[in-house]
């Protein structure tokens, strides 16, 4: 899959000047509200024209103002799930599900209804109506309704912002499990700094209608200065992990990051499961030595390959054997401990650091 | 039943119903893309064709009568190409009739359905050109089914005004019994005769059950369709 943008547009007084590529399973588009994600979201997908440039998925030009090539909508082969569903109210799930088979050349009909229905978990929704749907059974209607026209590409544009975290917490394990199959590459609008942590694979980050950073999502992540619109608690890295063991009598789980074990508050993952967990940068501490007597449950050895001052505070990264750790500290503590890059300190993670949002659990499946 | 309207009456009756059904029918799909133009549509003339559409609505109806006549009679420019050409007579017929009714209802059908086009969300359409609809299916299979309340609705007026047209209908095609005599023109006949009372009261109460019975068809259809077509 590759994805490759370059436009321009202009609507009122705002301007989108987007210019990035993708190959990633799931790419993120990341940005504040008023950032122009829903316009570029709208770009791709052929329901906005912009004034010029050049947008090519897998190959295929869909759209390029020099060549004046525009591909409609109808024929840009692009699913796209909607903030708001939109399902269709004057038919019943199962009608909605096929609409866009009845266009899609037989030759292409690859996706099957059936398996559609029960990645999605919507047997039970076949012959209702719409209208009698609560929101995260739309947004799961309206998801298979995509796939099922055998899309090249997905387009999701914050599918998941009207609903409660209850209805999301429902919802992102399809979204993974449609990562994970890897069939459908996806395009995912977000401003929620929780949501790329879980999902993206890579991320694009949207300013005020321009490309700010993209690429793989742990590189991005750990760039706290590109979060620092979204306040300083949201800086962090992302570490891949798997459970290790669980710890029933202190309710505790025990993972195996790269750099050494982690603690946290029991997750109900089967042992083995792999997961993906944030690390906020103010939630880590920094220590020379190893430390002794200490009530963080998380150390993991490594040496400073960056700093990065901004105002008061220092980003320190650290790698712990390949996985990069963000700590945030004040410049009196960099100063005072003589931190440098090439440094071999100790990260400390306290282990309830890993609670709410910060722990990402993606699907057992995955490897 | 014969024995409570006469023969005659029951012509009448007939007549008026034949009138209105081919009036209604006849303008349906003219009205939908009419409407459709008038409210999607960016084109030269637009504002002009508006105004056209609307004339009926506020022309006095034996002026749209007279102007049927000079256009559409026997020696008028578009009767007489008609007539020669396709063999199709309107005036002093009951196709004549029909003619001026649906001109008289057409305002009323076009306003109707323009209502409901407007309250289309047009993101369901965007969705649907996403999976692949091209912009006609996208009409055909979204836009039209969530417009039928607006179709029903404009479908009953314009029965209804073809059931009491009178002033454009009797200047047009005059009032010929056993051709283009309507329930309302029967009316004003029986009016005009002495002892013709009870002429009048008979088709008058003819006259308000079909209305009644348009009016409860409709509110019945609709009612149907809009809790097919509840969204939220």
């Amino acid at each position: 899959m590759s994805l490759d943008v370059d436009v321009r547009h202009q609507q009122g007084g705002f301007t989108l000047q987007a210019k990035f590529q993708s190959d990633g399973r799931l790419t993120a588009l990341f940005g504040r509200s008023g950032a122009g994600k829903s316009t570029l979201i709208n770009v791709i997908g052929g329901l906005i024209h912009p004034v010029r440039g050049r947008i090519v998925v897998n190959g295929r030009i869909l759209f390029d103002s020099t060549q004046r090539i525009s591909i409609p909508r109808h024929r840009r082969r692009i699913g796209c799930v909607f903030q708001e569903g939109r399902l269709f109210p004057h038919l019943n799930v199962r009608q909605n599900l096929l609409f866009g088979r009845w266009f899609t050349p037989i030759a292409r009909r690859v996706t099957r209804l059936d398996d559609v229905v029960s990645l999605l978990g919507i047997e039970q929704l076949l012959g209702r109506r719409p209208v009698t749907l609560s929101g995260g059974e739309k947004q799961r209607v309206a998801i298979g309704r995509a796939l099922l026209a055998d899309p090249e590409l997905l387009l999701m544009d914050e599918p998941l912002a009207s609903l409660d975290d209850e209805r999301k917490a429902e919802i992102y394990p399809y979204i993974e499990r449609l990562r994970d199959d890897g069939h459908v590459p996806i395009v995912f609008v977000t401003h929620s700094v929780a949501e790329i942590a879980r999902l993206a694979t890579s991320i694009v980050v949207l300013t005020d209608g321009q490309v700010t950073a993209s690429g793989p999502a742990a590189d991005i992540l750990r760039n706290s200065s590109l979060f620092s619109q979204f306040g300083p608690a949201e800086a962090g890295a992302v570490i891949d992990a798997h459970v290790l063991a669980q710890d029933d009598e202190f309710s505790l789980t025990v993972l195996q990051a790269k750099s050494g074990t982690l603690t946290v508050p029991r997750l109900a993952r089967t042992i083995g499961a792999s997961l993906r967990l944030r690390l906020r940068a103010r939630d880590v501490m920094v220590s020379l030595e190893k430390p002794q007597a200490l009530s963080a449950l998380n150390v993991l050895p490594g040496h400073i390959v960056a700093l990065e001052t901004s105002g008061a505070s220092v980003d320190v990264t650290i790698d712990c054997a390949g996985d990069l750790v963000v700590a945030r500290l004040t410049r009196k503590s960099v100063h005072d401990l003589g931190l440098r890059p090439g440094l071999a300190v100790h990260a400390i993670i306290k282990g309830v650091a890993f609670e709410g949002d910060a722990a990402a659990v993606p699907p057992a499946s995955s490897p | 039943m014969n024995t409570w309207l006469s023969p005659e009456e029951w012509t009448a009756v007939g007549i008026s119903l034949k009138v209105a059904f081919t009036a209604m029918a006849a303008s349906l799909l003219p009205g939908i893309a009419i409407a459709v133009a008038l409210e999607r549509g960016r084109f030269w003339g637009r504002a002009a064709l508006d105004v056209l559409v609307h004339l009926p609505l506020v022309l006095p109806p034996v002026v749209v009568g007279y102007l049927l006549l000079l256009g559409f009679g026997k020696k008028g420019p578009i009767g007489s190409f008609l007539a020669e050409n396709l063999g199709v007579v309107f005036s002093f017929r009951w196709t004549g009739a029909a003619l001026a009714c649906a001109i008289m209802g057409f305002p009323l059908l076009v306003r109707a359905i323009r209502l409901s086009l407007a309250s289309v969300d047009r993101k369901l359409e965007d969705a649907a050109g996403t999976l692949g609809a091209n912009p006609a299916w996208v009409f055909l299979v979204v836009t039209l089914p969530l417009i039928v309340p607006g179709i029903l609705a404009g479908m009953v007026l314009s029965f209804a005004k073809a059931m009491g047209e009178f002033g454009a209908t009797i200047t047009f095609v005059s009032n010929i019994p056993g051709e283009t005599q309507t329930l309302p023109t029967a009316i004003y006949t029986f009016i005009q005769i002495p002892g013709g009372e009870g002429g009048a009261m008979r088709l008058t109460i003819v006259s308000i059950l079909i209305s009644i019975g348009a009016l409860s068809a409709s509110e019945w259809m609709a009612r149907r369709v809009r809790r097919r077509l509840s969204t939220r």
